[in-house]
Parts: structure tokens; sequence; C-alpha cells
């Protein structure tokens, strides 16, 4: 039986404006690259008519080296970032949450990364990363001497490294932000019962800090997870993928493929995967962390 | 067990002084319970005695140990908060033994002890349950159960009732008060109810701006205030304060008379007009007035017909009366 509200049309009517935003930006744009993956659909329109040519997109983009490059080198960069980004996150919310001098100041000087547009700070580390003379290697050139220097981009090895260190640095505020209301969310009565129960700093941090972080930290993994896979800006401007694909990404490969190479057919493959993909990961994320705080 | 003693202890945050210089002694043993309205310094004492506050000026011994310095963990002492502070990720049982686990004291006589503080607060059957699958009582519980394991010196309690309803709160006033006299620890409970402090302690210390108005056994503050502001805070409901010119007739700048020794008869000293009557079942609250008199509340037994409107005469005896001058006692009841 179908039980109807008074309300209901009132309510319906409410969700209306957001529901149109979601299905026109979000839902029909999905779609679309759903279909658009089983076509050989191009970027600029062509003579010959758009056909349908089955899962050949498909078949295509998983026997391609470089796609599978692109997803280690994303995978990679999602294991490293997230928890280096969270590490430095928290580390920094516990300073600004403990009674330093001038603790207002310093918060609002952290939070100064998400205030620059990422173009900008890109922009900022690249003459960090500058050869021979950079900044960066004028500190590596006081150890290892004059003349000496790193191609941090230039260098497979170190070219991912260095875009995990601007990445990490470029967004660690927001995380911290949220940290530090976790922490203030966190009652004061815990750590003093901790203290007369004996506990130690180390101790009130395992024991009370960080279980009582526990939501804030799924939340955290999760979206820095998801963003980590998103990455794309800093690798088009810093590297462009490079050198020999080190950086590409998946969502660098993607862009290219649709817009470099105008196959928007097999783009949309590589985005359709790409999601479902993200939407696993964040699932079986979202899953494991649950079982293991209720655990 | 252990007493403990405040000699000329000082609290200050920044310019603003909480507490100016109080000595106390609270002896071995007792329950003693520190009352007072908000702001007047209790809170920031039974904090002070746990080593949560620092201490501005003075000392502070416990059993004889000068512990003014010391952590928190290493005085002997064990607290129950208002708010439980229980560890909401670990079940019951590791919220009580977690300063045993902390101490490195063996598994097993940890199980031990926890049993034990389960067996005697009955939680037994919780034992595995995480603190959010509590009612508010049994979470009180398992607050003092903490306290217990521990066999602290002194117990403090931070008005750990605040958060229970009434009749919750009526049974564990028992059930407290029933666990000081099996353990005969020292406890030092800060409420600012006077119903618990009357009910619970076999000493009172009543504090006003960071300073001790009167200390002493219940029925002796009951009887014997030393100030107006003992008088008001000690007895329910709150004391009648006749001032002016009755008050001068009656000996005093101020004259108090509790509720409950005022009586309604025909051929009473004061005529008054009833305002308000409120009937409790075994008792009746009259609120009265009068132009000389000001407003005045009455406590009879019983359920007695009277209505808003009426006019009464109102007597007492000259020996329930409670003079005072300058802001202290000026008699004292025989």
């Amino acid at each position: 039986m179908r039980i109807r509200t008074k309300g209901q049309g009132q309510e319906l009517a409410m969700l209306l404006p957001a529901l149109i935003f979601i299905t026109a930006l979000i839902v029909v744009p999905f779609l679309l690259s759903v279909w658009f993956s089983f076509t050989d659909q191009r970027l600029v329109p062509r003579p010959i008519p758009t056909k349908f040519i089955g899962a050949t997109n498909y078949e295509r983009m998983l026997v391609d080296p470089l796609f599978w490059q692109a997803i280690w080198n994303t995978v990679l960069f999602a294991l490293i970032v997230t928890p280096v980004q969270l590490a430095m996150s928290l580390g920094a919310a516990l300073i600004l949450n403990s009674a330093i001098p001038f603790r207002g100041f310093f918060r609002s000087v952290a939070i100064l990364p998400l205030l620059l547009p990422m173009t900008v700070i890109v922009s900022i580390w690249a003459v960090l990363f500058r050869i021979p003379s950079g900044p960066f290697n004028a500190v590596y050139q006081w150890f290892a001497g004059q003349g000496a220097y790193v191609d941090f981009l230039g260098n497979p090895s170190t070219a991912m490294l260095s875009v995990v260190a601007l990445s990490a640095w470029a967004t660690f505020p927001y995380q911290m932000l949220i940290y530090l209301a976790g922490l203030q969310d966190i009652p004061q009565d815990l750590y003093e019962a901790s203290k007369l129960d004996g506990a130690k700093a180390w101790q009130r941090f395992r024991y009370v800090t960080w279980p009582g972080l526990r939501n804030v930290n799924i939340f955290l993994i999760i979206i820095t997870t998801v963003g980590a896979l998103k990455l794309f800006t800093q690798v088009d401007i810093l590297t462009k993928g490079g050198p020999n694909g080190a950086t590409t990404t998946i969502i660098h490969y993607l862009f290219k493929q649709g817009y470099a190479t105008q196959k928007v057919g097999y783009a949309s493959a590589v985005a359709v995967f790409f999601f479902l993909a993200v939407t696993a990961i964040a699932l079986l994320q979202r899953r494991f962390l649950k079982n293991e705080g209720e655990a | 067990m252990a007493d403990v003693v405040f000699t000329a202890v000082q609290k200050r945050y920044g310019a603003v002084e909480i507490i100016p210089g109080l000595d106390l002694t609270i002896p071995d043993g007792s329950f003693t319970v520190l009352v007072g309205p908000s702001g007047c310094g209790k809170s920031t004492l039974l904090r002070m005695i746990a080593g949560l506050e620092e201490v501005s000026g003075g000392s502070i011994h416990i059993g004889g140990e000068d512990v003014t310095t010391r952590d928190p963990s290493q005085r002997g002492i064990a607290m129950v908060f208002q708010s439980y502070a229980l560890y909401p990720h670990m079940s019951v049982a590791d919220n009580i033994g977690f300063g045993l686990k902390l101490s490195d004291m063996p598994k097993a006589e940890i199980a031990t002890r926890v049993q034990d503080a389960a067996d005697t607060l009955q939680l037994t059957h919780l034992l595995d349950r995480k603190p959010k699958q509590l009612s508010g009582g049994q979470r009180q519980r398992v607050a003092i159960g903490r306290a217990i394991v521990r066999k602290p010196k002194v117990f403090l309690f931070d008005e750990p009732l605040s958060n229970l309803d009434a009749a919750l709160r009526a049974q564990m006033r028992v059930e407290l008060a029933e666990l000081h006299s099996r353990i005969g620890a020292t406890m030092v409970y800060v409420t600012h109810d006077q119903v618990e402090a009357m009910t619970m302690a076999d000493r009172i210390v009543v504090l006003k701006d960071g300073h001790i108005e009167q200390a002493g056994a219940p029925m002796e503050l009951y009887r014997k205030p030393a100030t107006p502001f003992v008088a008001g805070f000690i007895g329910s409901p709150k004391m009648n304060f006749i001032t002016g010119e009755e008050a001068r007739k009656l000996g005093g700048d101020t004259v108090g008379i509790r509720p409950e020794h005022l009586r309604i008869t025909a051929d009473a000293q004061w005529q008054v007009t009833v305002r308000h009557v409120e009937h409790l079942g075994s008792e009746t609250l009259i609120y009265v007035t009068s132009d000389s008199l000001g407003p005045l509340t009455i406590k009879t037994e019983g359920d007695i017909g009277i209505d808003p409107g009426q006019q009464v005469r109102v007597g007492y005896d000259s020996a329930d009366l409670h003079r005072f001058k300058s802001g202290a006692r000026a008699e004292v009841y025989t």
C-alpha cells in the first residue's frame, strides 16, 4: 500500500531545483559518457556519422600499456599522498589545537595554501624545482657540493615524488581544518580521566585522540583517496605526464585521449572505467573502515 | 585512607582571583560535600585536589604527603566526572580496568578487580557492552567502578548526579552513601544541590566567592547557619528572610525563619495574604505576602484547605528565628 503524506508535494517541490541540477550536470553527462563509450564519437563532428562499435573502446583500453601505466601511477600517487597528507594534516592540527603562543595567527597562516589556486601553487613549485639552481637545488648543493643538482621533474624516479610533495603541501590545510574540528569535538573530560588513569601523552593520543577521530579519519581517507585519484592539474602544468609517462595519471591520460587525439568515445570508456573504480574503492574503504571500527 | 589538607591555597587566572587563600581539612574517611552556587570555586577546589588545576599558591596534602605539584595519577585519588568521561570505544570492562592496564598490572589481577567492582555495582552482565549501550545510571556506575578498582585513598565526585533524572538521582544518592559506608574511604563530593549535600554528607563545606562561609555537619548548618547566605542555601524550601523595621523589632538586621517553622493559627502574630498554594500530597507549600514582611513561604504537613486571596494569620516560636547582624549570626539557637 502506498502511503501519501500531506506534505509530500511540498517536499518534492523543494527538492526539485537540486534534482534538476544533479540530473543536468551529473546524471545526463554520465549517461552520455556511457553511451559515447560504445561509439566512435569524436570531439569535432565529422561528415561520417558516429556509429555504435560495441565494446571496442574497452578492449583497446585494456591492451594499451600507457593506460595501465596511468593506472599504476594513479594508484601509486594515491597510496603515497593519502597517508603523507593525512599525517601532515593531523600533525599540524594537533599542534594548532594545543596551547601554543599566537595560535590564532598560526591557524590563519596554515590555511593560506587553500586560498591560492592550484595553478598558482604549481607555478611557484615549478620555480622551486628549477634546475640547476632553483631553491630546492640550492639546498641540495649545500649538502652535495657545488655543481650537483637533481632534475626533480625530468628524472622518472623523482618526478612522481615531486608531484606527491607538491600535492600534499597544496591541499593539506583542508584536511587539517577537518582534523581540528574533530579534535575540538573530543570531550576534554576524557583527557582528564586518562590523566587520572596515568596515561602519558602518547597513551592519551593512542586511547583518546585516535579513537575519537575515527569518523573523521574514515571521511578524510575516502575524500583524500578520491581526490588523489583525480590528480590532473599538477601533472598537466609540471610534467605533462612525463618523463616517459612516469607521472601520467588516469585523468591526464583521459584528457589527452579526449582533447589531444579527439577520441571522445575512447576517453568516455576510460571515464566510465574510472568512475566505477573510484566508486568501488570508496565503498570498499567505507566498508573496511566501518568493520574495523566496530570490531 | 587519608585526610586532605588545604593550606593557604590560592587560585588565580591571570588577574582574576578565584580562590583568595583557603584553609580546609577534610577528615580521613569522611563524606565531605563542597556546596555553593555556580562560580563559588567548588569545582576548582576539587580539580586542584585531583591535580587537573595548578595551585597558584599554598599547598595540598593528602594523607600527610605534599601532592601540590604531583601528577594526577600519582596522588592516590580517583575521580567521577559529571559527564562520566567513559572511553566510548572501550567496553565496560576495559573502561573499568584501563587505569590498571596503564599501571602494568598483570591481566589476571585486572580481571579479578574488574569482576569485584562489577559485582559490587551490579554491572556483571554489562561488562562487554560499550558506554553508548548503557543508560545514564549504568554509565554512572561504570564511572564509579573505574574509581573503585584503583583502590584510591580519596574519591572525588564532580556533580556526578546532575545528568540523571530525579528518580535515578534519589536512588544513586542512596547507593553512593552505602558505598561510602562499605568502603569507608575519604570522599569529596561537589554539588550545587543542597538536597544532595544534606542527604549524603557527614560534613558540608559551603563556599561563596572562593571562601568558606561555613563548614560542619549537615544538621549543624541547618540549625545554626553562620551567615544569611548559608541560612538561605541550606534547607528546602529556602529560608524566609525579614529585613527592615520588622527585623529590628525581632532583634537583627536580617531575621530568618524556615518555612517549616511557620504555622497558620487564628491567634498568630502576623496577618498575611495567600498568593499561591502548591499541594504536594504529603505537604503543602503556601506562598503569602504582607506589606511589612514581604513575601514568605510556609510549609505545612498534609493537604490543608486554603485558597489564594485568603487572609490568614501566621505564627512562629521565637526559638526558631535566626537573627543576623552585619552579615553574621547574632544569636545562637538553643
